[in-house]
């Protein structure tokens, strides 16, 4: 079906816990194929962003990689949301910022109980790592912010389909939590 | 008795009344942080900013007067307060789903009461502090917003003057009256209504993290401007 929405979805600093509550959406996946096609995503496999009508972004911006991502999404992505609470405001990545990055790798990979064969990893195809988590929003202009950590099967099932139909998407309630 | 009207509906008030105090009365939520009945009134959050005879005011410290046009959930007003909130989430560490008080905070509480979807500003992500040196107690800087009103209870209520505020603009902070700046060298109590007082999750109690569920917390199906009507009326 050639007029069927193209959906990409990526997790950057995140832990995959939004594309896990997405698919709790469980049968009503095959509701949505029928009318929308994924294209980058983990469900797919496809390594680059193509044109998209909506980008689902999990996850704050750690490193160098998660910056490329973002604008490559941002840049074929109509439509751009934030899901969950990491890439909203950092989240759980995010409380590394209390520490500085020098620090935050020798406890890691040098000084931490029951290191073995200590060694900063340098490997030159490691992506850099940023200062500071940041929120993606920091980064490039966001469309949508989906709450939660992470926001519930009924916060993806719900804004989806209000896209998909035209409508304004809403949070009720019961649907709008920070946790 | 004298009357004003808030939003078009007409309240009446007592003489020394506040807007505020005149509204609850009523039945009428105005969103606030820093305002809690039965404490001297502060000011700081500015969370309750409402329109006065076409004048921003602080509903919590300006007196009632006879033939008030007050104005509080205009469009303009409600995106304001959005504004005040979400300065408040970037301007400290305000993780939601790390913290013991989620579900049951006011901060995030009025943030849901606004549609606060996202926090708008860039993370300042401010280096604070954490003491946990009190056996009952723990006291996380991190989620301070500044209100008053553990300095206001600990004065008023219990009469020990543990807490202050320190430092102006950025610098601002909550200090903890000992020599060595800690609570454990306090004379704070779990009993205290200093302990119990806190909006956010700065302040709380030990071995009482996530006693209620998810689903029976405070503000998980009742938005704040209803428990805060029932709550107030209470008191």
């Amino acid at each position: 079906m050639a007029n069927k929405l193209r959906i990409a979805t990526t997790s950057l600093a995140g832990c995959f816990g939004c594309h896990m509550s997405f698919l709790d959406i469980d049968e009503r996946i095959a509701v949505l194929a029928d009318v929308v096609e994924f294209d980058r995503s983990p469900l797919t496999d496809i390594e680059h962003c193509g044109p998209c009508d909506i980008g689902l972004i999990e996850g704050g911006v750690c490193n160098s990689e998660n910056v490329h991502v973002l604008r490559e999404f941002r840049r074929n992505c109509k439509v751009l949301v934030a899901v969950g609470a990491c890439a909203l405001n950092g989240g759980l990545p995010a409380m590394r910022n209390a520490v500085s990055l020098e620090d935050c790798l020798l406890e890691a990979y040098r000084d931490g109980i029951g290191v073995e064969n200590p060694q900063i990893p340098n490997d030159p195809e490691l992506p850099l790592l940023l200062d500071k988590v940041r929120p993606i929003h920091e980064v490039v202009k966001v469309d949508y912010f989906l709450p939660g950590c992470p926001p519930s099967a009924e916060v993806f099932w719900g804004f989806l389909s209000a896209l998909i139909e035209g409508r304004q998407p809403d949070l009720p309630y019961d649907q709008l939590h920070f946790d | 008795m004298a009357n004003l009207t808030i939003d078009g509906q007409v309240v009446g008030f007592e003489p020394g009344q506040t807007i505020m105090e005149a509204a609850t009365a009523a039945g009428i939520y105005i969103p606030h942080l820093c305002h809690k009945p039965g404490y001297t009134p502060h000011g700081s959050c500015k969370l309750c900013s409402v329109k006065v005879n076409g004048r921003v005011c602080s509903a919590c410290t300006f007196p009632a007067a006879d033939g008030q046009q007050v104005i509080s959930q205009s469009a303009e007003l409600q995106q304001d307060r959005r504004h005040i909130t979400q300065l408040l989430f970037v301007e400290g560490n305000h993780f939601c789903p790390s913290c013991e008080k989620t579900g049951q905070c006011q901060l995030q509480a009025v943030a849901y009461e606004l549609k606060m979807h996202d926090n708008h500003f860039p993370q300042f992500y401010p280096q604070r502090a954490l003491d946990a040196s009190h056996p009952d107690i723990v006291l996380d800087h991190n989620r301070c917003i500044f209100c008053n009103l553990c300095v206001r209870a600990s004065r008023e209520k219990d009469g020990k003057n543990v807490f202050g505020i320190s430092g102006r603009g950025i610098h601002k902070h909550l200090i903890v009256n000992s020599e060595s700046g800690l609570l454990k060298d306090t004379q704070l109590t779990v009993d205290d209504a200093a302990a119990h007082v806190c909006p956010t999750g700065a302040i709380l109690i030990r071995n009482t993290a996530y006693h209620v569920p998810i689903g029976q917390r405070l503000f998980d199906h009742q938005p704040i401007s209803e428990v805060s009507l029932e709550h107030d009326h209470g008191q």
